[in-house]
């Protein structure tokens, strides 16, 4: 997939304006690319208007992927591969298993929860990061706009809006 | 939302305990009632088992199921009620300030307690015998045929300084210094936060951390050894030593439904405007998560027991799984409890909108009443024992009295503690 590569950034001081501003440019038609920020803003994401996150889901498979997994593997080692009497009980005694079950339960959603973030933020460790602005890790907050992706708006008109937003600087970004 | 603004609250507002809604709760109370009287024609008229008689032990009558019933209703009860007050502290030990405008819900909780303590010590008077195995003087008498070595061995703890077999003082400065000291905190508390609705300032919201850190403290311990009185004597041979936790752990879920669904009650009826789904939310966590907390104790408790096999330990699980009378409660004690809340309140919305949580809190009351049901019938009434109508009335009764209780109380103040200090963070709570 091609990236594109034209950015208009808007740089803001504080994470109150920040908020208010992300509100103006959404409802002035921008479309915002992405918000970089030094620390976590709160309520950032609900202004942004992202979906929440479909990541419990995936734990939740993954979790009874585990129980499966352990239950499965329990009885077939203490039934049928090599079948044992331990403290007078069946050899498929359930509640034996669900101390294992638990633990495999959790084990799996949390590996497979972790791992799924890792692929879907793209936090792949041969990723190449794209830095729009380096001090947004340290003191300034980064609104991208992509300026393919706002095609029906004119480049001066984006600047004006973000300006009007309380962005103290409006610069141009572009990757090789 | 981060948008910090100006919120404008009626703090000043109150419950208003209309005449209907007094009506339905008293439509309860008597249905009850009479459920409750059915139950007890039919235990005097019917369901004589002489065979007890005939094998040996106590013949069995009538009112032994009538008193098993009044304890396991007298400890649920006392229990929601102490929760009120133990959630109450906990948020100002915890310095928490999402749980502002809900702290006088979680209070008045404590209003049963004082009435819960006089039909405790009622009923252990009235009992006696029919419920508490250990209270009978032979048990301790080496010559009798019947001297019981182990009993003897505890009996100190049931009847200190008098002799054993006597008047077991030890057991009743107990439940006296426990109940005293809970009325005592409760009444503290109520006391602090009419002070603060009167003067403001944060000195009241100091006071009542220092005062709840001393009862969570009263409380660790008289929660446990409560939990050994009331319920663990009761099998008197038998011990476990994470029982207090586990009885805590029942009367705290429920505890939390009750608190959960008086809030909602009164969201639903245009109280407490300020609070939201985010306050909503972190109830929900507190009921799911702590149902989970129940059944990692129950199942700690059965699976060491089940593993090790030691007769005189196992014994209280073969009284239950393998009775017909108490075996299927087993199951859906589990189900109830832990099943039902755990697969319905697992999504975040689940725990955000009223329908689901009115549903599961309800449910994890009856769940819990089960749960208490299952520890004190089968060591009082044996094979006797069951859930008929007079559990079922005795439990509406108790309900729907403590209910009006509670609900009279939080209608005689303001609703919110309106010079709370962290009221302002409890409106911005966001999650």
């Amino acid at each position: 997939m091609e990236r594109d590569t034209h950015f208009i950034l808007g740089v803001y001081d504080d994470e109150d304006v920040l908020l208010h501003a992300v509100e103006k440019v959404r409802s002035s038609g921008v479309k915002i690319h992405e918000v970089y920020s030094p620390y976590p803003v709160h309520g950032l994401e609900h202004v942004l208007g992202y979906k929440r996150s479909k990541l419990p889901i995936a734990a939740f498979l993954f979790g009874m992927l585990g129980t499966s997994l352990a239950l499965t593997m329990q009885f077939y080692m203490m039934k049928f591969d090599w079948p044992m009497i331990i403290g007078g009980k069946d050899y498929a005694a359930f509640p034996d298993f669900v101390p294992v079950s638990f633990e495999m339960t959790v084990l799996l959603a949390a590996f497979g929860m972790v791992g799924v973030f890792l692929i879907t933020s793209n936090l792949k460790p041969w990723a190449q990061p794209r830095i729009f602005d380096l001090r947004s890790t340290d003191d300034k907050h980064i609104m991208a706009i992509d300026i393919a992706s706002n095609s029906s708006l004119e480049q001066e008109k984006i600047k004006e809006i973000l300006s009007a937003s309380g962005a103290t600087e409006v610069n141009n970004k572009s990757f090789e | 939302m981060a948008h910090h603004g100006e919120h404008h609250y009626n703090l000043d507002q109150r419950f208003d305990f209309t005449a209907s809604i007094k009506k339905s709760i008293l439509t309860v109370l008597v249905i009850g009632a009479v459920l409750l009287g059915i139950g007890i024609v039919m235990a005097m008229t019917g369901g004589h088992h002489e065979e007890g008689a005939a094998a040996g032990g106590h013949a069995f009558h009538w009112y032994e199921r009538l008193y098993a019933s009044l304890w396991v209703n007298n400890v649920f009860f006392t229990g929601i009620s102490i929760i009120g007050v133990f959630f109450f502290a906990i948020q100002f030990a915890a310095q928490a300030g999402w749980s502002a405008p809900i702290l006088r819900v979680m209070l008045s909780l404590g209003n049963w307690l004082p009435i819960a303590g006089v039909l405790m010590l009622a009923t252990f008077f009235v009992a006696n015998h029919d419920l508490f195995h250990w209270t009978h003087s032979y048990l301790f008498d080496k010559n009798d045929p019947q001297y019981d070595k182990i009993i003897d061995g505890k009996g100190a703890f049931f009847f200190w300084p008098m002799e054993k077999g006597t008047f077991p003082v030890f057991y009743i400065a107990r439940m006296v210094i426990f109940f005293g000291f809970w009325v005592f905190f409760f009444t503290k508390f109520k006391q602090i936060s009419a002070q603060e609705d009167q003067l403001g300032g944060s000195t009241h919201w100091y006071k009542m951390r220092s005062w709840s850190a001393f009862f969570l403290v009263f409380f660790a311990v008289s929660s446990s050894m409560s939990a050994w009185d009331w319920v663990m004597s009761i099998d008197t041979h038998w011990f476990s030593t994470l029982f207090g936790w586990y009885v805590f752990a029942s009367w705290f879920v429920s505890g939390l439904s009750a608190i959960t669904l008086i809030v909602l009650f009164l969201k639903g009826k245009g109280y407490l405007e300020m609070v939201n789904e985010n306050h909503v939310h972190d109830l929900g966590k507190f009921v799911f998560g702590f149902s989970i907390f129940w059944t990692y104790l129950w199942f700690s408790q059965f699976l060491l027991i089940y593993y090790a096999n030691i007769p005189e330990e196992t014994v209280y699980f073969v009284e239950r799984l393998e009775s017909d009378i108490y075996g299927p409660f087993v199951f859906v004690n589990l189900g109830l409890n832990f099943f039902l809340p755990f697969l319905v309140l697992m999504t975040r919305d689940a725990k955000r909108h009223g329908v689901f949580l009115k549903l599961v809190c309800t449910i994890l009351i009856v769940g819990h009443w089960i749960d208490f049901t299952l520890m004190v019938q089968p060591g009082t009434l044996g094979h006797n024992g069951g859930i008929g109508l007079l559990e079922v009335g005795m439990f509406l009764v108790y309900g729907s009295a403590a209910t009006f209780v509670v609900l009279n109380a939080l209608a005689k103040r303001n609703l919110i503690a309106k010079n709370h200090p962290m009221l302002q963070e409890s409106y911005n709570h966001h999650i």
